[in-house]
């Protein structure tokens, strides 16, 4: 198919997908959104993770950073204009971090990421304990579920076509050769750092907002429910069982994946834990690559 | 000042006692476990059930929990981890590998728990009398703690640098491809470092449920305070993780006392993110 | 680029199918719905089973909804109006303790289980996640574990909301005038050693308690938070007892109250007033501290001569298993009991529910007349102290189903 068409072909899609919330009841809008969230964040976390094979626990840090941003601004400013703020903080924290982090490798990173969302949780509460004397805040935007799916679902495309324009850039070129081999990458005139950074300050900001565009849904805001780690390891599974190298990989890793959730907690309340478990270990031994490399492997393996 | 450096060395010893065993564990068998802290916390379960339905105290609880961690630890390392170290072509692939392996191991336990033992908070009261230390009362309990991590700590050491046996761990943990052209059974020595990580994590958890309250989903606060001292120490050094431990403790208590109690975590993460950045391989890593 | 595009399409197709899938569910389900069986009532819930929330849940919200469903099934099923009698059908949801879960649970409980009647979670900031749908679609919002100095302004925003469980200016406010007593007849000095978790819920009675307390002529000496996950207390109780304070008062949940306690024992840390926060009013409390809790203070508190109380404390260990505590599980379930007999008067019409709710007068295990006021519950004892064994409700001088405080509390043994 040529890409007229595959851009045609998205686009229907996402009418159809914008237009769901006006014939299917709160519930299913409840699902596509906590679905369209994740999309967003698996995307976002692979454009950095995927091609630099740096594992990054430091989602919830930006994700909660956004929310808080409204919660803090929300009575303050016009709701477009937090955004913008929310977006603006998320980049300037990630490249804070990004010039500071970006020569650890492997495991160090991780635990980095992981310590740091933990470290800005902590920093955030007791800011608002001791200075400002509020923990807990209200975010109180006239938007319904449907409101929230549609501004995810933009910035879910958005995210998709910046990952589509990387993969077809020089950058993407440059990126791949990094993930074969570093040094290699460096020998070929490639400056290595600065585009790790540039990738890694375009995949904060764009967690920052789905972070920011989701807090009105809560009300209430406290550092415990926005810098839940569960966010981080959610997204990153979701990368990785659909294949983080790919475009339309955390795609296909996260909607299977968020229905099954649903599935599971409407259907298994009670075991909800065993069977998450379970599932994952299996996933490790029969899909190790991703759904789309096995999918691949079954296709090629039938022709040959 | 004097009783700071008492309490933040009595914590430190819990820190310490803590991140043994998932040193070892990721160090020699290089399974980073992350459903270490659920290990824990199924000992506490383990060692309550037992003190409160038997009658059997903690101290005794160690010698039934004990093995008992180092038996299943050993199952859990042959049916799920031998398959993933037999398939990894590297140590990158291992490491991703074990870390989500282990994360569904730990919803599994997770959820075990939650369905014999259901959410609540539970905690019992063991060893709570005071013991006077330079001066300051401290939890007996707790310098129970810091005594065993230090005796362990001293007899692993012994142990990996003094016997055969375990320079055969060391040379598995710093060649693991090389080790089997000297004829050292890699698969053995991983196995037995994960069971003895796993039998460390038992006795973190019979002595911690002694002062600390634990509810069944409470493991990933043991997992990451382990991890990051683990970290800070340098991976399968055991020196490291009780030198690092202590330390760790040593910050939160000055932290609180001379700053602001609730700067304690931030000032953990600080440190350790900052030593990170400086020495990338921890304390008594190699560069 | 020919295979990314080839990706692309395969994932359209893929997506389009799970389209299909999520509308055929959508429809299937839909039917289940109208199919529904008409002669049992369905109450639906989401709950923290698991989570750092399902502490809490388990204590004070979840047995009490299991024990108020199994009572009321056992009597033949909820009153209507008619005299006819409906079976409680439940359906619960476990929310793993994240708001975005508790959130969906409540639509999926509204739009797609259809439920009757929907019982809310536990803690403040779950009740205000959910509080909005809840009054969109239109359920009475009973909050039974909710801790807000602003349920004055929500009863406002969202007029279904029933409050009950009071404000932290109301508990600080009985704590206050309770140590205002002891000061003036001379039992304590002017000093207050506090401490408080950095979370929604200490926060709030930090707050308040900070002007209530400098307001009577105290003089805080010691004011400091900790982060939740805070285990070891060593070191705060050594700088708070350098305080020289006669009263201490910690704001804090289970797992700190228990090992504030277990600390204060070990370094002997004995002050007149000893006061924490949640926790201390668990019937485990008493065997966690190793017996001696005479003279504890802490929220909540019984009437030992209440009979309708003492009966419910002896159904709920008999159905349950354990003991409820002596705060909120009574206050949740009298939410309950007056849930049930609003239906009873007015049937299931949520709307004639929820007024009859914040106008009518209920027969509860709190007392024969429990009504609300400004759609909150008032009659709430705000102050308790274990006395001989029990977390009785206390005042200054006692009276109107209070002991009188006694204080110094004794030595811990």
């Amino acid at each position: 198919m040529r890409t007229p068409y595959a851009f045609a072909l998205a686009a229907a899609v996402l009418a159809a997908l914008a237009a769901a919330p006006l014939f299917l009841p709160d519930y299913w809008t409840g699902v596509l959104l906590g679905m369209t969230g994740y999309v967003a964040l698996a995307t976002a976390w692979a454009l950095f993770s995927g091609p630099t094979r740096y594992v990054s626990l430091a989602t919830v840090a930006f994700f909660g950073v956004g929310a808080y941003t409204v919660a803090v601004l929300n009575e303050a400013l016009p709701y477009p204009l937090v955004l913008l703020c929310a977006g603006a903080i998320g980049a300037v924290m990630a490249l804070v971090v990004g010039l500071s982090t970006l020569r650890l490798a492997g495991v160090y990173f991780v635990i980095f990421t992981f310590g740091l969302a933990e470290l800005v949780r902590q920093t955030v509460s007791w800011w608002e304990v001791n200075v400002t004397y509020t923990m807990g805040r209200y975010v109180f935007l006239p938007f319904e579920g449907r409101h929230i799916y549609w501004q995810l679902l933009a910035l879910a495309a958005v995210t998709l076509l910046i990952s589509w324009g990387i993969g077809r850039s020089r950058i993407g070129l440059a990126l791949r050769a990094i993930g074969d081999d570093e040094t290699v990458a460096a020998h070929a005139g490639i400056d290595v750092t600065r585009i790790k950074l540039l990738l890694f300050v375009i995949s904060a900001t764009l967690i920052t907002l789905v972070g920011a565009i989701q807090a009105p849904r809560w009300t209430y805001i406290e550092p415990s429910i926005v810098f839940n780690p569960t966010v981080s390891f959610m997204t990153l599974i979701m990368a990785l069982l659909g294949g983080a190298m790919r475009l339309w990989g955390p795609l296909v890793g996260a909607i299977p994946l968020f229905l099954l959730f649903e599935w599971l907690s409407v259907s298994f309340p009670d075991h909800f834990s065993i069977m998450l478990g379970l599932l994952f270990i299996l996933i490790v031994f029969v899909m190790p690559n991703g759904v789309l490399a096995r999918i691949e492997t079954l296709r090629k393996g039938g022709r040959a | 000042m004097l009783e700071h450096v008492v309490n933040g060395l009595v914590l430190g010893g819990t820190y310490a006692l803590v991140a043994m065993g998932l040193t070892i564990q990721y160090g020699i068998a290089r399974i980073m476990n992350l459903s270490f802290g659920d290990t824990i916390i199924a000992a506490c379960f383990a060692t309550y059930l037992l003190f409160s339905a038997l009658q059997i105290g903690p101290i005794l609880a160690l010698l039934i929990l004990v093995p008992a961690g180092y038996g299943l630890s050993l199952l859990v390392y042959r049916v799920i981890m031998k398959p993933l170290v037999d398939r990894a072509p590297d140590e990158g692939a291992l490491e991703v590998d074990s870390i989500l392996v282990t994360f569904g191991l730990l919803f599994v336990i997770q959820g075990v728990l939650l369905t014999i033992f259901g959410g609540g908070y539970t905690s019992y009261s063991f060893m709570n009398t005071a013991v006077d230390v330079l001066g300051t009362a401290v939890a007996a309990n707790r310098l129970l703690a810091l005594g065993l991590s230090l005796v362990i700590g001293a007899a692993l050491v012994i142990v990996l640098f003094r016997t055969r046996w375990g320079m055969v761990l060391r040379d598995v943990a710093l060649a693991p491809d090389s080790a089997p052209l000297f004829g050292i059974d890699t698969d053995r020595a991983a196995r037995r470092a994960f069971a003895i990580g796993g039998a460390l994590a038992a006795t973190g958890g019979v002595v911690l449920s002694m002062f600390q309250t634990f509810t069944a989903t409470g493991g990933v606060v043991f997992t990451m305070k382990a991890l990051i001292v683990v970290i800070l120490g340098g991976k399968g050094s055991v020196p490291g993780a009780i030198v690092a431990g202590l330390l760790l403790g040593l910050v939160e208590t000055f932290v609180a006392a001379y700053v602001d109690p609730g700067l304690t975590l931030a000032a953990v993460y600080t440190v350790f993110l900052a030593l990170l950045l400086v020495r990338p391989n921890g304390i008594f890593g190699k560069a | 680029m020919k295979n990314a595009i080839g990706q692309a399409a395969g994932a359209v197709r893929r997506l389009s199918i799970h389209a299909a899938a999520a509308t055929a569910l959508v429809a299937a389900t839909a039917t289940a719905g109208l199919a529904q069986d008409s002669d049992t009532v369905t109450i639906g819930y989401a709950v923290s089973k698991s989570g750092p929330n399902a502490g809490g849940s388990d204590m004070t919200v979840t047995p009490n909804y299991e024990l108020w469903v199994e009572e009321v099934n056992a009597d033949g099923g909820l009153k209507m109006p008619d005299g006819s009698r409906r079976m409680i059908d439940v359906i619960a949801y476990d929310d793993r303790s994240s708001a975005e879960e508790v959130v969906r649970a409540v639509e999926r409980l509204a739009t797609q289980d259809e439920v009757d009647f929907i019982l809310q979670p536990w803690g403040t900031g779950f009740n205000l996640a959910v509080a909005p749908l809840v009054a969109t679609f239109g359920y009475p919002h009973l909050a039974g574990a909710a801790v807000t100095d602003k349920a004055p302004d929500f009863v406002k925003r969202w007029d279904t909301s029933f409050w009950f469980m009071g404000g932290s200016a109301d508990y600080v406010d009985a704590l206050t005038d309770i140590l205002v007593a002891q000061r003036d007849a001379g039992a304590i000095n002017d000093r207050i050693a506090m401490i408080s978790v950095a979370d929604g819920f200490g926060i709030d009675l930090v707050k308040a308690a900070r002007p209530a307390f400098e307001e009577a002529g105290f003089d805080i000496a010691y004011d400091k938070t900790f982060p939740p996950q805070a285990s070891d207390f060593a070191t705060i109780l050594g700088e708070a007892s350098n305080a020289e304070a006669d009263t201490f008062v910690a704001f804090s949940y289970p797992p700190h109250s228990f090992a504030l306690t277990k600390q204060a024992k070990v370094s002997g840390f004995n002050p007149p007033v000893f006061y924490l926060g949640v926790g201390a009013g668990f019937p485990v409390y008493p065997n966690i501290a190793g017996g001696s809790v005479e003279g504890v203070m802490s929220l909540g508190g019984i009437d030992p001569d209440n009979a309708l109380n003492t009966a419910y404390r002896e159904r709920h260990e008999q159905i349950v298993g354990r003991a409820p505590d002596y705060w909120g599980s009574v206050l949740v379930y009298a939410s309950l009991e007056m849930l049930g007999q609003a239906i009873e008067r007015v049937g299931l019409d949520r709307a004639a529910v929820a007024k009859e709710l914040s106008s009518g007068t209920f027969s509860t295990v709190l007392g024969k007349e429990t009504r609300l006021e400004d759609n909150q519950l008032r009659a709430i004892n705000w102050v308790g102290q274990w006395q001989d064994g029990q977390f009785v409700a206390v005042s200054p001088e006692g009276g109107d189903g209070t002991a009188a405080v006694k204080l110094p509390k004794p030595a811990w043994d």
